[in-house]
């Protein structure tokens, strides 16, 4: 099979896994690199350098917590320089008026700004710390600056029946642009599952209600949502194609196709200290292994959606399959999608504020 | 809806032109990217928050000036609607126009 690279559009820059947060759905691995491990600024800056002249268009400032870093507003303009387009994913707890308008001043062209909740105390247990007041704060600090500003709101069964008081919050914001992404289930959000997996009527409500607000104020304020992926009839395609458009960077340089890669046992990866980002994304084994299509077995191999959807996801072919070269089980057009059917069967069995009467949450810690 | 002939749009915050130096040109945009050909680039550089809807209008009829010139209106009116519809553009109306 002969296949053409793809170029890689945005590279997602994990700087570092320290955050002030300790969100029960984090997507850093359980295994955390510690501050000692972190790349210096000019590795990153070389490494910024090297995914434009790739192609890349976007680098995802995220961590941990990116404003952790205290060269953040040194990478910004390096990235700024390189003439990526910069973008910030950020709980906003470090930040301050001062240090926003460094950042803008150096290039930073949007802010993505988390949320846990629309309500104190429930974004509080998410969060494990108290966070909403300040997320208010950044939201006024923003309006002076010409940037673009996108409310993040994490939905899942604790807080999706006070989806309203989210929107609400996100329209009252003058935020341009709100996502509302269905927890995906990896990492720490893999761990507490169970207490975060909604119900079919949550799901098909939420759905609606995003629908109903994105055509409401079309022009005025993006909406933008992901559905959850257990509920759906055929896989999304994770991160569009493994190799194909996107690549992260850990803290400490490894270079992974996605965000969970990690998990996928003998899975190499190379670190951007050692070689080019450009002969990593070409050639290295992590990025070949998946690509296009040789891989794929029945019944991804025949199918029509093939193109579509690139097999689902691998991490959750691995996470739920047992093998990460399957089919994604959440495709029904596979057998193991039984296995997703049980799952979801379980989360339907109890109704939300049952499983939230004695949570058990497992939150992320600090990195060592 | 069409914009208004004496609107002047310009690329809303976060939205901008990729560098001149790196083709093909892109107008960036959160979480999206949209790559210009002639026209297209030929509009959003353009709106700059000084040129009205009808100056551009006639600045690539002129440009275009083989093509049927309706056509070229209702291409460029049809292109700003669906940048609107994207939140890359903000439509500025003269102070006077604006309080009518």
């Amino acid at each position: 099979m002969t296949s053409t690279i793809p170029t890689p559009l945005a590279l997602i820059a994990e700087l570092t896994h320290r955050c002030p947060l300790h969100c029960v759905y984090c997507s850093n691995p359980l295994e955390m690199q510690s501050r000692g491990l972190e790349l210096s600024t000019d590795d990153w800056s070389r490494v910024l350098r090297e995914a434009a002249e790739a192609g890349v268009l976007q680098v995802d400032f995220t961590g941990g917590e990116p404003l952790a870093r205290p060269d953040l507003v040194e990478l910004v303009r390096s990235a700024r320089a390189a003439g990526l387009y910069v973008n910030l994913i950020t709980s906003g707890l470090p930040l301050d008026e001062a240090r926003l308008a460094e950042l803008v001043n150096a290039g930073l062209d949007h802010l993505q700004l988390s949320f846990q909740g629309a309500q104190d105390d429930a974004a509080a247990e998410i969060a494990g710390t108290r966070a909403l007041e300040q997320k208010l704060k950044v939201v006024k600090w923003v309006q002076a600056h010409r940037i673009a500003l996108t409310l993040n709101f994490v939905i899942h069964r604790q807080n999706l029946d006070r989806l309203e008081e989210m929107i609400a919050l996100g329209e009252a914001s003058g935020a341009g642009r709100m996502e509302f992404a269905h927890v995906q289930y990896y990492g720490w959000a893999f761990a507490n599952r169970k207490l975060l997996l909604p119900t079919r009527d949550q799901v098909d409500r939420s759905i609606r209600l995003l629908q109903q607000t994105e055509a409401r104020l079309r022009g005025k304020v993006r909406v933008e949502y992901v559905t959850p992926d257990y509920y759906a009839k055929y896989p999304k395609a994770c991160m569009g194609g493994w190799g194909r458009k996107l690549m992260l960077i850990t803290p400490s340089g490894d270079v992974l196709p996605c965000h969970a890669a990690q998990v996928i046992p003998g899975l190499r990866f190379e670190n951007v200290k050692n070689r080019a980002l450009q002969e990593i994304w070409n050639s290295s084994e992590a990025f070949q292994k998946f690509r296009g299509e040789a891989w794929m077995s029945e019944p991804c191999r025949s199918c029509d959606r093939r193109a579509l959807d690139f097999g689902g996801c691998r991490c959750q072919a691995f996470l739920l399959g047992g093998d990460a070269a399957v089919t994604d089980p959440v495709c029904t057009l596979t057998p193991q999608r039984q296995i997703v059917e049980e799952i979801i069967a379980a989360a339907n069995t109890a109704r939300p504020e049952e499983t939230a009467a004695n949570p058990a949450w497992l939150y992320r810690p600090n990195p060592a | 809806m069409n914009p208004e002939m004496h609107a002047r749009p310009r690329l809303a915050a976060g939205c901008r032109l990729s560098e001149p130096n790196r083709a093909p040109r892109m107008l960036q945009m959160p979480e999206r990217a949209l790559r210009l050909n002639g026209p297209s680039l030929e509009i959003v550089e353009r709106c700059d928050g000084k040129h009205t809807v009808r100056q551009i209008i006639s600045e690539l009829q002129k440009i275009y000036s083989k093509a049927e010139p309706e056509r070229v209106e209702k291409d460029i009116l049809g292109y700003l609607v669906l940048l609107q519809e994207q939140r890359a553009l903000d439509f500025a109306l003269d102070d006077a126009v604006a309080q009518k």
